[in-house]
């Protein structure tokens, strides 16, 4: 890659990092929303 | 559709209709002040006086780089099709810089009609190639005086 | 054609079909993408000019579309909102903002790291950088509106409303290089006749753009989803669906 290399590779890099957490955020986030409706299912089942 | 739904969808023609009327003519008055360099040509014809910094932009003309190595200056000339104007610099060349490449170039006109830059920006086109074939393709038509990219219509 | 249309603008339908088709989105972008990026960093031959750096073009590029794509959607998807007031269009366009937002962040910055050793700058202000720029501060714009409105239903009206009047900023986006001296080269695929790129380096191009569509649109469902559930989370439907997964 000659003299280029860092710049090809820091830009996949880039790339890469920023998509992954997009990814990463969107899977976490839904399943957190989903969790916490669960729960609040449940309270509303039994009312203790 | 609803007249109700039929009000809301000339709102929102007429919203985005009248922007871009707007931005048409907003930025038909900034053309000048979006121009990010002048052409060699225009530079000759005395559009931009001396002592005013602006940007250049040409090629490299064939034959015309000079180095200074002690002063670490280098001169050349830029030119577009019709005319050229000649620089100098000093400092450190980006990697496309060559003779025959499109260069912008910084800083201000001297007294002399000598352009006197502190900042050389290489500027490639958009043409992608393999060495191989762009070797062939300078055989077939020699070389052009400014790719089509750095003229201005 | 209009009873589909109306199916599809029910909330669970959609909750469904999305479910169904995320899986095969994501392989067919992830697929893609890895094609082209092995034909962008290993078939492709080095640049007659720019050698070796030519290759940052394989992310930069499909970002840069995407960018520009995303806001177009979500424009059209506002105005769908604003004058039919349908559900899924008010949801598609919040919840595209932070992906059209890394896009247009991954434009920029690859742009700048190809930049730096090309033209010698990382940054430059002539017209397609600078109204990249601006692009970022509208989706920006938007992901604030957002997060600013309490009532799920005006905030999703307030955020259709400035993705339409951004939208402005899409042709200048892309037509910037043709009306101004740029430092910023022309377009390079402009006819498909005569594209100014040899086959073997335009090829991979094209998969990884297309791979960068199909990741848009796989991650835009499950964000839309999530959007919707947090809308109706009292609604049976959605019982309905945590219930059975």
């Amino acid at each position: 890659m000659g003299g280029y290399a860092a710049y090809v590779w820091s830009s996949y890099g880039v790339s890469a990092g920023v998509l992954g957490l997009c990814v990463a955020t969107t899977y976490i986030r839904l399943a957190w929303l989903k969790r916490q409706l669960r729960r609040r299912e449940t309270e509303l089942d039994d009312p203790k | 559709m609803t007249p109700k739904r039929k009000r809301r969808l000339l709102l929102v023609l007429s919203l985005v209709a009248g922007l871009g009327v707007a931005a048409a003519l907003g930025l038909t008055a900034f053309r000048e002040n979006l121009l990010y360099f002048y052409e060699p040509s225009a530079v000759v014809a005395g559009d931009v006086g001396p002592g005013t910094r602006f940007r250049i932009g040409g090629l490299v003309e064939q034959g015309s780089v000079e180095r200074d190595n002690e002063a670490l200056t280098v001169t050349f000339r830029l030119a577009d099709c019709a005319a050229s104007v000649p620089v100098s610099y000093r400092g450190i060349l980006p990697d496309l810089f060559r003779e025959g490449q499109g260069i912008v170039a910084y800083g201000t006109l001297d007294g002399a009609g000598l352009f006197v830059a502190d900042e050389v920006l290489a500027k490639h086109d958009e043409n992608y190639m393999p060495p191989e074939v762009a070797d062939a393709l300078a055989q077939d038509n020699g070389e052009t005086c400014m790719p089509a990219n750095m003229t201005q219509s | 054609m209009y009873r589909w249309f109306h199916q599809l603008g029910s909330p669970p339908y959609f909750y469904r079909l999305a479910r169904r088709l995320e899986p095969r989105l994501a392989i067919a972008a992830l697929l893609l993408i890895a094609w082209g990026v092995y034909g962008g960093l290993v078939k492709a031959p080095p640049d007659y000019q720019q050698g070796e750096a030519f290759r940052i073009i394989y992310v930069h590029v499909p970002s840069a579309w995407l960018s520009l794509f995303v806001y177009t959607a979500m424009a059209v998807a506002g105005a769908v909102a604003l004058v039919w007031r349908m559900k899924l269009a008010e949801v598609f366009v919040t919840a595209a903002a932070p992906l059209g937002a890394a896009f247009t962040f991954l434009a920029l910055v690859t742009g700048s790291i190809w930049g730096k050793p090309m033209w010698g700058t990382w940054w430059v202000w002539d017209a397609r950088l600078t109204s990249e720029l601006i692009l970022l501060f509208l989706y920006l714009g938007v992901i604030a509106l957002n997060a600013a409105i309490e009532d799920r239903r005006s905030a999703a009206r307030a955020c259709a409303l400035l993705a339409l009047v951004g939208v402005i900023n899409v042709p200048i986006v892309h037509y910037s290089v043709e009306w101004w001296n740029t430092l910023h080269q022309g377009p390079t695929i402009t006819r498909f006749d005569r594209p100014a790129m040899a086959p073997e380096m335009l090829w991979p191009l094209l998969w990884c753009a297309l791979g960068f569509n199909f990741l848009f649109f796989w991650l835009q469902l499950p964000r839309m989803r999530y959007e919707l559930l947090q809308r109706e989370a009292r609604s049976r439907w959605v019982a309905r669906e945590l219930g059975s997964e």
